[in-house]
């Protein structure tokens, strides 16, 4: 596959909250510290809207809007692919346990920001864009199928967008079934062509192989969300190093991300 | 961009298991809505496919079972679609046909009736309650790649109603790009209380069956479905259904999560970006089949829209009074009838509805019409302001 290239970089978890200190703690020139993460206020949304939305809205427009910010891209003339596994897990399990009520009451605003979809919804609106988007789902292989279809858009439809790919924890009871350590975020602006700012190409192949573990602390972050099996892939970006890393994709397969940094 | 065949395809909803069985009821004007089963304390319709609680999954995928995969399993039944996606991998191996599918909410039932389990004293779930293979989005693309052996890439689109239109686009890319050299497209949903009273909590669901495009029309009746099609270069295919895929087009509305573009900005550029795609003037369009689905602001941002792209001229009708809103199955649903439409010559009315909106501009068909059809453009679209619209045409 012809290579796509990487403009910019979001992120957000427990001890990377931003690019600037995640490429720190990747290139180990900081010590990983997760500690309790801010609440999320991402200021591109609006106060009203803020308040209505959940820790997942609000994780995938802080990522995309510090990616977008860092390619120094026009966020209303991208096009976007959003990836999940589980989507929002709190309205989930709100609205089962509403619905197993003798009198069930499910809230309107709860009920449309349930769909996997919401936080490409509020995106558009935020920046006014009216580009294609698309949300995708893979469980573990979430971030793998989001980085293909990324591939998949830039090489045939797109010159430009905007990848994100976030998770939050499940309350109890699910969060037994499915539990996640943390929450985790990440956001990059991908371009078909190479210009000044860019940071790296980026070429996918399916295959087999083990997939690319980090090491631990770092470890226990990408085992525990979905979304954090981009950790490999990051720690290359962030070491401005060439190579390649395989995240997990399906049947026990891997994509291989082979990075080639742009100097 | 250059056109893909559709090889075989398949459809189940309230309207009928299969091809057959939903076109005679299309002709005959046979809806398949019904005062709701289901939830009976709900004061609406829905289409409900019968008989999912006796058709489990079972052997080496019962893990799978759920309300939304045995929808899968009827879907993948009719039509002879299994045998002739067996028919695909024998020639081009497991690996390289690719599944895309569209669902908004998979098998959530599953969870909706664990939750009325829980143990009272710690609140866990049933020791029998599966999560990864149910109501995770993936289980659907899991249960469906493991019925057909398929190995190839796959995901799944959940971007609301507009999610098994958006298939057909990424399977399109992943072909061109070399990725697979087949896809199995589609989407599934299932009736489930997460929709049932999240659509009644927006008062967006209708009380009588669905009359789209009325001047009266009062909301939605909520439908499941399963719809798959099989999607082939032409210069690999070895025959085809005589429809192909000619373009696509996808929007964002930029506007409100909940309510479309009044002026339908989004559907408007959704549409003219499939012309673009299939590279097309409107008036090549012989018949819309229409998102229509009976809320007072869809019908009336879509028909401003049409009118927008395709002039007054073009016959147009809505099919949610056969089959309801089947949410993430609608896009294959009536991508399913629009191929019908083009392989039978026939254009289905607006079923339930007796007048037309007058303040609307659109020729929406209110008696069916036998007229040949080359080409179609179906829309769908969807919560968070997803548009997407599909062309397909004789191959």
């Amino acid at each position: 596959m012809e290579p796509v290239f990487v403009q910019g970089i979001g992120v957000f978890a427990p001890g990377l909250l931003g690019w600037e200190q995640a490429r720190a703690v990747l290139r180990g020139e900081a010590a990983y510290a997760p500690g309790e993460c801010p609440k999320l206020a991402p200021r591109l949304l609006p106060p009203a809207v803020r308040r209505r939305c959940g820790e997942y809205i609000r994780l995938a427009v802080e990522v995309a809007g510090e990616a977008v910010g860092h390619a120094g891209a026009d966020a209303s003339a991208l096009a976007s692919v959003f990836a999940t596994a589980e989507s929002d897990g709190k309205i989930v399990h709100t609205i089962c346990e509403a619905v197993a009520q003798a009198e069930p009451m499910v809230s309107p605003t709860l009920f449309h920001n349930s769909v996997a979809n919401a936080p490409a919804g509020y995106w558009c609106v935020a920046v006014n864009s009216r580009q294609p988007s698309t949300t995708v789902a893979g469980y573990d292989a979430s971030v793998a199928a989001g980085l293909l279809e990324s591939a998949a858009q830039l090489l045939t439809d797109t010159e430009t967008l905007l990848l994100v790919a976030n998770d939050v924890p499940f309350p109890e009871p699910l969060h037994s079934v499915r539990p996640m350590g943390t929450s985790f975020g990440v956001a990059m602006v991908l371009s078909r062509r190479r210009d000044g700012r860019s940071l790296a190409g980026l070429r996918l192949e399916t295959g087999t192989g083990e997939e690319t573990a980090m090491d631990e602390p770092l470890e226990s972050l990408r085992r525990g969300n979905p979304s954090a099996r981009v950790l490999p892939l990051l720690s290359l970006l962030a070491r401005e190093q060439q190579g390649a890393v395989r995240l997990p994709y399906l049947d026990g397969g891997t994509l291989t991300a082979m990075v080639e940094p742009c100097p | 961009m250059s056109p893909l065949l559709i090889t075989a395809f398949t459809t189940v909803s309230a309207a009928g298991r299969g091809n057959a069985a939903l076109f005679e009821a299309l002709v005959q004007g046979r809806s398949g809505l019904a005062p709701c089963r289901f939830e009976p304390r709900l004061q609406t319709y829905t289409g409900e496919v019968g008989g999912l609680e006796a058709y489990p999954v079972t052997g080496a995928l019962a893990a799978y079972d759920c309300r939304n995969n045995r929808l899968a399993r009827l879907g993948l039944e009719q039509d002879g679609f299994m045998s002739r996606v067996e028919q695909a991998r024998a020639r081009y191996g497991a690996g390289r046909i690719a599944v895309v599918l569209g669902t908004s909410t998979a098998g959530i039932q599953e969870t909706e009736m664990a939750y009325r389990r829980r143990d009272p004293a710690t609140g866990a779930l049933p020791a029998d309650y599966r999560y990864e293979t149910t109501h995770n989005f993936f289980a659907l693309a899991g249960y469906v790649r493991g019925a057909l052996g398929l190995e190839g890439p796959a995901e799944v689109v959940s971007t609301a109603c507009s999610s098994s239109a958006k298939v057909f686009a990424s399977a399109w890319r992943m072909m061109h790009l070399g990725l697979c050299d087949a896809a199995v497209v589609g989407g599934v949903d299932s009736l489930c209380l997460n929709t049932l009273y999240g659509f009644s909590s927006l008062e967006l669901v209708s009380p009588e069956p669905c009359r789209p495009g009325a001047p009266d029309r009062t909301g939605i009746s909520i439908g499941e479905a399963a719809g798959f099609a099989l999607l082939e270069r032409p210069e690999r295919a070895e025959d085809h259904t005589g429809v192909a895929l000619l373009g696509y087009g996808e929007s964002s509305d930029a506007y409100h999560m909940a309510t479309p573009h009044p002026e339908g900005t989004g559907a408007i550029l959704s549409m003219q970006r499939a012309l673009d795609c299939a590279g097309i003037a409107p008036e090549q369009v012989d018949y819309i089949n229409l998102h229509g689905t009976a809320t007072q602001t869809n019908d009336a941002m879509e028909d401003k829209a049409t009118v927008t792209v395709f002039g007054s001229g073009t016959p147009c009708s809505s099919t949610k009074g056969w089959t309801g809103h089947t949410l993430g199955a609608a896009g294959i649903t009536e991508a399913v009838i629009s191929a019908l439409c083009i392989q039978k010559g026939f254009m289905p009315r607006t079923l339930n509805t007796g007048e037309v909106d007058p303040a609307f501009g659109s020729r929406v068909l209110l008696e069916a019409r036998e007229a040949p059809v080359a080409c179609v453009l179906s829309n769908s679209f969807g919560f968070g302001g997803s548009n997407c619209s599909l062309v397909l045409g004789r191959a």
